[in-house]
């Protein structure tokens, strides 16, 4: 029996689209109707979301407890080494199997009734199935293998673990694509991450504008001032935008510019930038003092993967982030904090130090926390008005500028495609019409000419 | 030990108002050079799990934290009330003290509504001399993982 069908939701075709990847409808951020139709046909849909770190279940018996969407999953090792992950809900009637968020059991037994479940999630008991005294108990035709939570297909990528419930999901390979692996590769690949720490931050938003957020390379330097006030040196550096075919995943990255450091060096810039730094530095400079993370050049890389993953590398800062939706207005974002069993007691203790950049209260990312909330809020009323998305063009393909909104618009285009929106004209035409304020009126007072 | 816990609780009744009521630059002052200062989640707390949302072990890093807040990061103006309760003075020598205390804290965002934003308690070990009581270190730990949008100024 085949349980992971999919959706089978029709496609939102009663709204349009508009054809443009440069205009977005605010309406995506604020229906009800718009909400519910993602959770079927997104996050039950042929796409792959992440679960939980492999390394978050080391012995068998561990497992986690976490979501795809609004979908309760329970991710478990089983003592024959693999990982399984089904549905947290119990097949009787559908309560919570399993309440912690990590933890350890031999089984699983919902707290209603006591069905039991094995941690590849088959149901192996249920309470009184005979009955007392012969009275009671299920009918002699119950099967218990016919009843279970749904088993989701489930991919691990360099220790992290995807779920999805569709079968028509592609496999994870052709999903990523070659250059998306290769990204997580280059962070995860060969090395076994250990969880330095877990955190949660309830957004005022809707989710899409979170991960709009973390693929707009256009407002790093412009929202987060810290690295420009305390004078850290962002020109040195070179990088770009990945954008996968689909649209759905990216990666942005910077890395060290030997060359034009050493340029810069020769140059009236560096005493420049001196006597600026002496204006505003840091009382304790040590925070930025990092190592080569994988023995390269690269300082920066923001990940994702559609729908709604983030792997990020910011200096020596590695974290996982899983974006949750909760309401059409509300996002539970997930921050997983790594470093790796080859760490150096130094190196942990930089990691430790640099975590101060993300998360809820990071230097870099604080911003993040409140911006999607004041579009939330600023787009209110303007439900038929558009987003605009034209930096850097109207395409959604890979770029050596980060100052672009491609990796945006390359969400746009696989969300689009996956709610199965007709792309439709027109879209905003602004086209002569110019902006002005209308005649003002005025009631005359007593005995004053109009 | 009678000394120790008056120490604290005035360190204490201090550091809040500072941190509701201003100065926030004199915030760092509550530590030594060379202390601890970390917020947390009771779950990562009892796992063992190592990383703060804030984690500085200088008291420089800790007036980063106070000249980024004014200078660099950007956020909606908001304020905080701290309630605490009595310092619970676990260990104490001859001029030092480990103590819990526990608190909750309520938001301001603008002029808006007050909401309980945190709750939890200080983990500290302090320094007591002549009377006063500095911070050596101070782990925060918050009862909820859940941080509602951000946390900018320090608890």
């Amino acid at each position: 029996m085949d349980r992971l069908i999919g959706t089978t939701a029709e496609p939102a075709a009663a709204r349009d689209w508009p054809r443009s990847l440069t205009a977005v409808p605010y309406w995506a951020f604020q229906d009800e109707s718009v909400y519910r139709d993602e959770q079927t046909r997104l996050f039950h849909g042929p796409h792959w979301s992440y679960l939980c770190l492999e390394a978050e279940l080391s012995e068998p018996g561990d497992f986690c407890a976490t979501f795809i969407g609004e979908q309760p999953v329970l991710v478990t090792r089983d003592h024959d080494g693999e990982v399984y992950a089904f549905e947290n809900r119990c097949a009787h009637r559908g309560a919570l199997i399993a309440m912690d968020d990590h933890g350890h059991a031999d089984q699983f037994t919902c707290a209603y009734h006591a069905w039991s479940y094995n941690l590849q999630g088959d149901l192996t008991a249920v309470a009184f199935s005979e009955g007392i005294d012969g009275r009671g108990g299920m009918p002699p035709g119950f099967c218990m293998a016919e009843h279970g939570p749904r088993k989701l297909r489930l991919a691990i990528v360099h220790g992290l673990v995807f779920g999805s419930l569709s079968n028509d999901v592609p496999d994870i390979e052709e999903y990523l694509g070659e250059e998306i692996l290769e990204r997580i590769d280059r962070v995860l690949g060969g090395r076994r991450p250990v969880v330095l720490g877990r955190f949660t931050q309830m957004l005022p938003n809707n989710w899409k504008l979170y991960v709009e957020n973390v693929k707009d390379s256009y407002h790093a330097s412009i929202l987060h001032l810290f690295f420009t006030t305390f004078r850290i040196n962002r020109l040195s550096q070179r990088g770009g935008i990945i954008v996968s075919p689909s649209g759905g995943h990216h990666v942005s990255y910077s890395a060290i510019d030997r060359e034009a450091e050493a340029a810069a060096a020769n140059t009236a810039y560096r005493d420049q930038r001196l006597r600026s730094e002496s204006e505003y530095r840091l009382a304790d400079p040590s925070l930025l003092d990092g190592f080569s993370e994988v023995g390269d050049d690269i300082t920066l890389q923001i990940l994702s993967v559609f729908p709604g993953f983030v792997l990020q590398q910011i200096q020596n800062s590695v974290a996982v982030r899983q974006v949750l939706p909760v309401s059409p207005g509300r996002t539970r974002l997930n921050w997983t904090y790594l470093g790796f069993e080859s760490d150096t007691e130094e190196q942990r203790r930089i990691r430790l130090k640099q975590s101060n950049l993300v998360g809820p209260a990071g230097y870099v990312s604080l911003e993040d926390g409140m911006i999607g909330g004041f579009v939330q809020r600023g787009i209110a009323g303007a439900s038929d008005e558009y987003a605009t998305l034209q930096m850097g063009g109207d395409t959604a393909e890979s770029s050596p500028s980060r100052v672009t909104e491609a990796s945006v618009r390359g969400f746009w285009k696989a969300y689009r495609d996956a709610m199965g929106y007709e792309p439709a004209d027109p879209g905003p035409d602004r086209s002569g019409r110019a902006n002005r304020h209308p005649e003002r009126e005025r009631i005359p007072r007593t005995g004053e000419v109009r | 030990m009678t000394d120790h816990l008056n120490a604290i609780m005035r360190a204490q009744a201090r550091y809040v108002r500072c941190i509701d009521d201003g100065p926030l630059e004199a915030w760092p002052d509550f530590f030594t050079e060379d202390c601890h200062y970390r917020i947390t989640t009771a779950d990562n707390y009892r796992r063992g799990l190592p990383a703060g949302v804030i984690w500085a072990d200088t008291k420089g890093m800790l007036k980063d934290r106070v000249s980024a807040l004014r200078d660099a990061n950007i956020y909606e103006p908001h304020a905080y009330r701290h309630l605490l309760g009595q310092p619970a003075v676990l260990e104490a020598a001859e001029d030092t003290a480990e103590s819990e205390t526990s608190f909750l804290v309520v938001r301001i965002t603008g002029d808006g509504a007050t909401d309980v934003f945190a709750s939890g308690r200080y983990v500290d070990r302090y320094r007591v001399t002549g009377g006063e009581a500095l911070l050596r270190e101070r782990v925060v730990v918050c009862d909820s993982s859940e941080i509602d949008t951000l946390l900018a100024l320090p608890l």
